[in-house]
């Protein structure tokens, strides 16, 4: 491992829960407002996850008043306080982009009924 | 200059701030150097050190260099570079400078050898337009037209042509100290640097600096 390597391992989070495309995730982020933060969560299904080491991100979709909404996390960034799984989703595919596309019954997931843990 | 060191660019990465902000970084591996030599006003009419980096196994050093560097008693260093400073007073030839003469939020100057690209057109090299690609036009990247006939009759100086592009000296001004590892000899410096992975910089303060 060179010297970068530790520089970024340094930064990573050890105590990630795992999850998966298709699981829904609810991800509390911090919000820092003038001197105060705060705890905001954003609960959806995870559409995607690039990884990269420390640069790994997460992408989490959600349907909001009926607007599909997406956020990408940064997945060791300090403001991503703790990721928390709601559901894990059996899906065949490691990017679900096809799901911007269904709406209402057609974009459901199913439950994944075995979880190897 | 105050102060400088030379070093080795590692490569980039990032780091996170408290707030979630993401900074990007080159990690230089600056230092530890030692000063070789010592020039002064009286004897040679300016002010500087002269400093070595990475040390040269003796059995490959030539004699001419391990004599030079025999003062310093370190022994020989495959890289040698002047760094001319306003005061040298306080230093001595065999000082070790390490990457803890710079602090975190600090203001620097880098200097390094520019990635090279070999013989390039007027598109690459100075960001000329070119002609359109389709309908016929027969013009696609040529410079065009560089001057008139009759007069001046010869094509200006500075004229912006095709030639090599980079693999040149080049120093990035203001670049700001992120973090030091004074243990692993490590500066984070916010940014890209001039050079390749592998390659020679000098790490100066900045003329600049605030």
């Amino acid at each position: 491992m060179n010297k970068i390597d530790f520089i970024e391992l340094e930064q990573m989070k050890k105590n990630i829960v795992p999850f998966k495309p298709g699981d829904t995730v609810k991800v509390h982020v911090k919000i820092v407002e003038g001197d105060k933060s705060r705890i905001q969560a954003f609960q959806g299904v995870v559409i995607s996850r690039q990884n990269g080491g420390v640069r790994e991100s997460f992408t989490v979709r959600k349907i909001s008043n009926g607007i599909g909404v997406e956020r990408s996390f940064p997945l060791h960034s300090p403001s991503v306080e703790t990721v928390e799984v709601i559901t894990r989703g059996h899906v065949r595919r490691a990017k679900l982009y096809y799901l911007r596309k269904l709406r209402g019954k057609a974009a459901r997931i199913r439950e994944k009924k075995y979880v190897a843990m | 200059m105050k102060k400088g060191l030379i070093g080795k660019k590692l490569g980039m990465t990032q780091i996170f701030v408290e707030d979630g902000r993401r900074i990007p970084v080159t990690v230089v591996e600056a230092g530890p150097c030692v000063v070789v030599q010592k020039k002064t006003m009286a004897k040679d009419g300016y002010n500087a050190i002269q400093v070595g980096f990475a040390a040269k196994d003796a059995a490959r050093a030539t004699r001419p260099l391990l004599g030079h560097c025999k003062a310093a008693g370190k022994g020989a260093f495959s890289h040698l570079r002047e760094l001319r400073l306003d005061d040298v007073d306080s230093i001595n030839v065999g000082d070790v400078i390490s990457a803890d003469v710079f602090a975190a939020g600090d203001t620097v100057d880098v200097t390094g050898t520019s990635v090279g690209k070999g013989y390039q057109g007027v598109i690459k090299r100075w960001g000329f337009r070119g002609g359109r690609s389709s309908h016929g036009s027969n013009f696609h990247r040529a410079p065009g037209s560089i001057g008139c006939s009759a007069y001046p009759s010869r094509v200006f100086k500075n004229k912006k042509m095709p030639g090599q592009l980079g693999n040149e000296r080049v120093t990035v001004q203001r670049l700001q100290v992120v973090r030091v590892d004074a243990a692993d000899n490590l500066l984070l410096i916010k940014g890209a640097i001039p050079g390749s992975t592998n390659g020679l910089v000098l790490i100066k303060d900045s003329i600049k600096a605030k």
